[in-house]
């Protein structure tokens, strides 16, 4: 047996991983052809153990194997040449264990700044470099752009980040809280806490109310709604469409708004504990939920067809920011920039659970610019509204339930993919036990940590004016990249 | 276009009159009301709760409401007014009002009020922050909230600015640029902290990646609580150090 077989949330024996040399690692990875969602590292003594985690998406399950480094052993031969979304993993790998992937095409810092860092450069007669960064003009947070233009045009972008980078993993292992996990990346509050949740429950093998488990989902739902709408309204304000931004900023206000009715915190912080949810939605404050999205859907409706119909605003979004099918899937995109270019792949739907079994996913037209980017908004918008609505309906099934149930010390020497998608995409957090039950690795990969190249490849050859927009149609994260 | 003009009508208007006064919704976490009981410290994740008599850090404090499922004795009310110019007023001891606390956490400067009273622009600096509170500061600027009517607002370059607002908890990896912005902006200046991460480190403040020398190194002018901080608890801390 190379592979462990598994599925999301499933807690499996540390001992019953494979350990394969690191050769015929390499050589099962690019025969298996599955996505990569993890890839990273744990110290065992003097030793490096790599473990790797690949998503079949059709069957919903996970490929779990591993290798060992002995202490000498410093390099093996990259993976990145063969298969080209592996680049951001290794690069990561190498940074922090200093194993080196001979071969890789571009191994450069992901997140260290010990060393001055030549970025790629381009020469020729009016070429000329714009540097961007780490403090941007608009309030948001730190990372470095590096433009090749010749004239208006992007020949080339450099992302460099790891400005925020506060050591989030290792914090995970001396203090493991609910409050930590919503910090991780504050626009993904509910996604985060319940990746962690879920990891910690399936590690304690707990199960949770069906009331919780809806909460949860209500909450998740309701963080995508409102992200998407304030994101549109971004993309509206980047193209100097001031009415559809001052719109879509109010709307997002009702959804947030009401967040703060169900837990106490704009941004649903403090809902979320492990073993079920801190507050409950009761009969009156569900009927408050749907009146507010129905007047939170109507608007939408209304401004972005109004804002679409627009000529100026369909010159401005058609044709722009192109990441083509072909790139998105070599480069492992996932989540909202990977549908929005023609790859479906959604873990609410493809690991499915009880709840979200039963609901449709159809998959829209996609051409990967920016125009695509703002459809699939409001498509997930119309979607998660529909699906709030269905899970409040549910919910008051399991009224007399619990919130909170007891949750027992997790499974010695035990191994767990937690996955769930935020609305940028897939949230991984991969968690490991020591003998005791505690913590002894904890992993994050956020989506953006796949993404962020593919905005990179989405400025080429456009015009550098049109970079915040491209920017903004993603709406990456810095620090859920950096951690 | 009749349909963009219809869609304005539609909107009408969406600002929220009186900042100062503006209801707040029951269920918010705020200002945190507490009776002198001896509760267990480790209750708080962010370790802000000490006994003798019983206090909270709003410094430290996230809102998170942890304590209050605890422990019967704390309660946080939806009053937003947290911010103060003095980190020791950031204590909030056992009886303490609301209204109170406000009155006595800004230290009255004329200077400030003769130079920053009537335009105060200001430029932020995401420190290692968690993109919670960018969100919120970007909110102040937007329709409901219309922060700019103060004469307050964010601008694109430290050249152009009165002061800073500092997000994050100040990495290792930020703190050289952090210092270099402040540096850029012109005399007089303000420099304003701006959530638990910022003040204290917060849910940061073990993470040996933090580098928060900046700090001892230059004044701090205010100090604004909240995890993220609320637009009206960031407002109203803006437009109350002017006035």
């Amino acid at each position: 047996m190379n592979w462990l077989i598994s599925g999301n949330k499933k807690r499996i024996n540390i001992a019953d991983i494979p350990v394969l040399n690191i050769e015929d690692l390499r050589f099962e990875i690019i025969n298996l052809n599955k996505r990569v969602i993890g890839f990273f590292g744990k110290k065992e003594f003097d030793k490096t153990r790599l473990f790797v985690v690949m998503a079949d998406d059709s069957e919903g399950k996970l490929y779990i194997s591993s290798s060992i480094f002995e202490a000498d052993k410093k390099s093996y031969e990259s993976i990145t040449k063969e298969v080209p979304a592996f680049h951001v993993f290794e690069r990561e790998f190498y940074e922090e264990f200093g194993i080196e992937p001979v071969g890789h095409p571009w191994l450069k810092p992901m997140r260290d700044h010990k060393k001055e860092y030549e970025f790629f450069e381009m020469k020729g007669d009016e070429v000329h470099q714009v540097a961007v960064g780490p403090i941007h003009a608009g309030v948001i947070e730190p990372g470095h752009f590096r433009f090749m233009c010749h004239g208006e045009k992007i020949y080339d972008l450099e992302i460099q980040l790891g400005w925020q980078h506060r050591g989030v993993e290792d914090l995970f292992l001396s203090v493991p809280t609910n409050q930590l996990a919503e910090s991780v990346c504050g626009d993904s509050v509910i996604a985060y806490n319940l990746a962690y949740s879920n990891a910690m429950e399936s590690l304690g093998e707990c199960e949770i109310t069906n009331k919780a488990q809806l909460i949860r989902l209500i909450a998740l739902e309701m963080e995508r709604c409102a992200i998407h709408i304030g994101d549109l309204g971004a993309i509206a304000g980047d193209i100097a469409y001031l009415m559809g931004a001052s719109i879509f900023g109010a709307t997002r206000t009702l959804v947030i708004n009401t967040m703060l009715e169900i837990s106490g915190n704009r941004f649903g912080r403090g809902l979320i504990t492990t073993g079920g949810v801190n507050f409950a939605i009761d009969k009156e404050l569900s009927n408050t939920i749907i009146s507010t999205l129905n007047k939170v859907s109507a608007d939408v409706e209304r401004t972005i067809k109004t804002m679409l119909k627009s000529p100026t605003v369909a010159s401005r979004l058609e044709k722009t920011g192109v990441v083509s099918e072909e790139n998105a899937r070599s480069l492992g995109l996932v989540g909202m920039a990977a549908k929005a270019s023609g790859v479906n792949i959604d873990t609410r739907f493809d690991f499915p659970d009880k709840w979200y079994q039963d609901i449709e996913n159809r998959s829209t037209k996609a051409d990967g610019d920016v125009y695509s980017r703002t459809r699939l908004r409001y498509k997930e918008i119309k979607q998660s509204i529909y699906i709030i609505k269905k899970f409040l309906s549910k919910l008051e099934l399991y009224a007399d339930e619990m919130n909170i149930v007891y949750v027992p010390q997790p499974k010695p020497n035990s191994f767990v993919v937690s996955l769930t998608e935020g609305w940028r995409g897939e949230v991984v957090h991969i968690a490991l036990t020591d003998d005791n039950g505690n913590l002894s690795r904890y992993k994050i990969k956020d989506p953006s940590f796949n993404n962020w190249f593919a905005l990179a490849m989405a400025v080429r050859n456009n015009g550098i004016s049109d970079f915040p927009l491209c920017n903004k149609s993603f709406n990456l994260s810095y620090c859920g990249n950096d951690l | 276009m009749l349909d963009t003009l219809k869609l304005r009508i539609y909107q009408g208007q969406q600002f929220i009159k009186d900042i100062q006064n503006a209801p707040m919704r029951e269920q918010f976490r705020g200002f945190p009301i507490i009776t002198d009981v001896q509760v267990d410290e480790s209750i708080c994740p962010l370790g802000a709760i000490k006994n003798n008599p019983l206090s909270i850090d709003m410094g430290k404090c996230t809102l998170c409401g942890a304590c209050a499922k605890k422990c019967s004795s704390i309660k946080f009310s939806n009053y937003y007014k947290l911010a103060s110019t003095d980190r020791k007023k950031l204590i909030v001891t056992p009886n303490m009002n609301p209204e109170e606390y406000n009155k006595t956490a800004f230290e009255v400067r004329k200077e400030i009020k003769k130079v920053f009273g009537k335009s105060l622009k200001l430029r932020q600096v995401s420190a290692g922050g968690c993109n919670g509170c960018e969100m919120e500061l970007n909110a102040c600027s937007n329709v409901n909230f219309d922060m700019g009517r103060f004469g307050i607002d964010f601008v694109a370059s430290p050249r152009h600015a009165d002061g800073i607002v500092i997000t994050g908890p100040i990495t290792e990896n930020m703190a050289y640029a952090l210092e270099d912005c402040y540096k850029s902006t012109p005399n007089p200046k303000i420099v304003v902290l701006c959530g638990a991460c910022a003040i204290s480190g917060g849910i940061y403040q073990n993470s040996t990646k933090l580098n928060r020398e900046f700090l001892e190194k230059y004044p701090i002018d205010l100090y604004i609580p909240g995890c993220p901080v609320h637009p009206l608890t960031f407002i109203n801390a803006m437009v109350d150090f002017i006035s």
